[in-house]
């Protein structure tokens, strides 16, 4: 073998294992994380940790039911005022823009998807907060709605992009009109990979602390209504982390553990429901 | 038969063409039905895309209930004719029509869209089934125009005409990404054929098909030929020669000739069409 050839086959068999070996690292850091979490918090979980409230400090035992529902709630808040908005604007984006507008409004998307969560969260609490004079779970669901509008309406634009346009012509062929072949044809086709990114972009605000800290507050019991201080898994997680107690160091890690179940659940419930249904493949 | 008619004649725009399709649903025998109506008329025709001029001054006929063919080698226009003939033209941005385009008698531009494209149905070059189940798929069109009566029969008597029907009535509720790439076409057709619409374009609809397949289509274009008028874009002439009545020639935009397929392939009138047909170029 010639010299350069030796040279040329090395210099291949080193990046070859360089790019192998990040690859596993990434795989690693996710199953480290995990790992870490089963480890740690496995152990504290019990039925009790799903039924009972937090037990007063200096007693051990109690729960969390209260962190598990309030997240919930603020969830489906997010949800409620977040996916709407991001769903339609990424519509229009994809659909209905002209030139200057959808750029216009993709930057700002972008420019809102890069503003800090504790940003978002003074925004809410400026909004929300200070007019009602007290924290509530509606504050905190409105701070995450806020947080879930650009991830959704990028995502939801891009799969809309994808739709084949001879999807399109043939829905128009058929007498469809715009909004029809849009609502009829184009949104099912692209419905998985919506889906996706709506659940992606709700994973990623189920784990918020920031945002929630000045706005859904926190509450050692159950919140009493929407327009209450409520507690949840990130904030209660942050509080115990940070408190002085081993038993509370546990707990946080049990909290961790459920919250990752509670995401990979719905994942995992709504990925199975969308596989019955047909999407579309490239032809 | 005869109930395939009357929605054609309740869309009809004018007596002569109503009248017509009665003589050709009382008739089932006869080998030319309507043969010297025309269902639509395009006159003086001007296309642009931008600023590019794609079509010169076409002025051309489509007969009833007969197979118009158009060929001419790739740019030359042939497509774009045919989508203007349901506005099809109007779903890109900058394009502009000078012209007069009519289905029965009525100017098209004045018809509404959406009804346009009811009565004038498009088969597109690659089959392009929605992501829904077969029977979704007929039934699409039937569904958003606010079809009355039983859909099962409307989609059932679609699917017999598009000689699909036995191939898949077991597995109607199955993706209609299931069926190979001819079942799909004339699934497609099927789809188009569910509105009842009084004229079919279809555009290259074998150009992605293999022979046998190919050979299905064109035996199907014959079996609609007394309920439907056909037009057809095609690369290919000797599928333009098996299935059409008449043949128009466009090349660069321009209609250089439009006779009967008969006539134009054996004694052609202009000597670039007589270059075409013959190979020399294209």
């Amino acid at each position: 073998m010639s010299a350069r050839l030796i040279w040329r086959k090395s210099l291949n068999a080193f990046m070859l294992s360089l790019t192998g070996l990040c690859a596993l690292l990434t795989v690693l850091a996710l199953f480290f994380i995990l790992g870490y979490l089963v480890w740690n918090g496995g152990k504290d979980i019990s039925w009790s940790f799903f039924t009972h409230l937090p037990a007063p400090v200096g007693e051990t035992g109690g729960g969390m039911a209260n962190a598990i529902v309030g997240t919930m709630k603020l969830l489906l808040l997010a949800a409620l005022f977040g996916v709407p908005i991001g769903l339609l604007g990424g519509v229009y984006l994809a659909e209905f823009g002209g030139r200057t507008t959808p750029f216009l409004v993709r930057y700002t998307a972008d420019l809102l998807n890069g503003v800090p969560s504790i940003v978002i969260g003074i925004f809410a609490y400026a909004l929300v907060v200070m007019p009602m004079h007290h924290f509530s779970t509606l504050a905190g669901g409105f701070a995450l709605g806020i947080m879930v509008i650009p991830t959704v309406l990028r995502n939801t634009e891009s799969f809309l992009r994808d739709v084949p346009s001879a999807l399109r012509e043939g829905a128009f062929a058929l007498g469809a009109n715009k909004w029809r072949m849009v609502a009829t044809v184009v949104l099912p086709a692209a419905s998985r990979g919506i889906l996706t990114g709506v659940l992606l972009a709700l994973a990623r605000v189920a784990g918020e602390t920031a945002p929630l800290l000045f706005t859904a507050f926190g509450n050692r019991y159950w919140s009493p209504g929407w327009m209450q201080p409520t507690s949840s898994l990130p904030v209660v997680i942050y509080t115990y982390a940070t408190g002085p107690y081993e038993d509370w160091h546990q707990q946080a890690w049990a909290a961790g553990l459920v919250l990752l179940g509670l995401v990979l659940l719905t994942n995992i419930t709504v990925r199975a429901f969308l596989s019955r249904g047909s999407s579309y493949e490239r032809m | 038969m005869m109930e395939s008619f009357f929605p054609l004649m309740a869309n009809s725009g004018t007596a002569a063409a109503s009248s017509s399709a009665k003589i050709a649903a009382h008739t089932p025998a006869m080998t030319t039905p309507g043969a010297n109506t025309l269902r639509m008329k395009v006159t003086k025709l001007n296309f642009y895309y931008g600023k590019n001029h794609a079509l010169h001054n076409v002025s051309m006929d489509v007969a009833t209930n007969r197979v118009t063919a158009m060929i001419g080698p790739s740019g030359c226009g042939k497509s774009t004719l045919l989508r203007t003939l349901n506005r099809m033209h109007e779903t890109l941005r900058h394009t502009r029509l000078e012209g007069e385009i009519t289905l029965d008698g009525v100017n098209i531009l004045t018809l509404d869209v959406t009804k346009l494209r009811r009565m004038v149905g498009m088969v597109f070059q690659k089959p392009n089934p929605f992501p829904k189940s077969i029977y979704e798929n007929v039934a699409y069109g039937l569904r958003i125009n606010g079809h009355k009566g039983r859909l099962d029969d409307a989609v059932e008597k679609s699917l017999q005409r598009a000689a699909l029907w036995d191939e898949v009535k077991d597995k109607l509720h199955k993706s209609a990404y299931a069926l190979s790439g001819g079942q799909q076409q004339r699934l497609c057709i099927a789809r188009a054929l569910a509105v009842d619409p009084e004229v079919l374009l279809l555009d290259e609809p074998c150009s992605a098909l293999d022979p046998v397949n190919t050979a299905k289509i064109e035996e199907l274009l014959f079996e609609l030929k007394p309920t439907c008028t056909l037009v057809i874009v095609t690369h290919n002439m000797q599928q333009a020669a098996r299935v059409s009545d008449s043949t128009a020639f466009l090349l660069n935009g321009e209609l250089i000739e439009f006779s009967a397929t008969g006539t134009m392939f054996t004694t052609p009138s202009d000597p670039r069409t007589e270059a075409y047909i013959t190979g020399r170029f294209g």
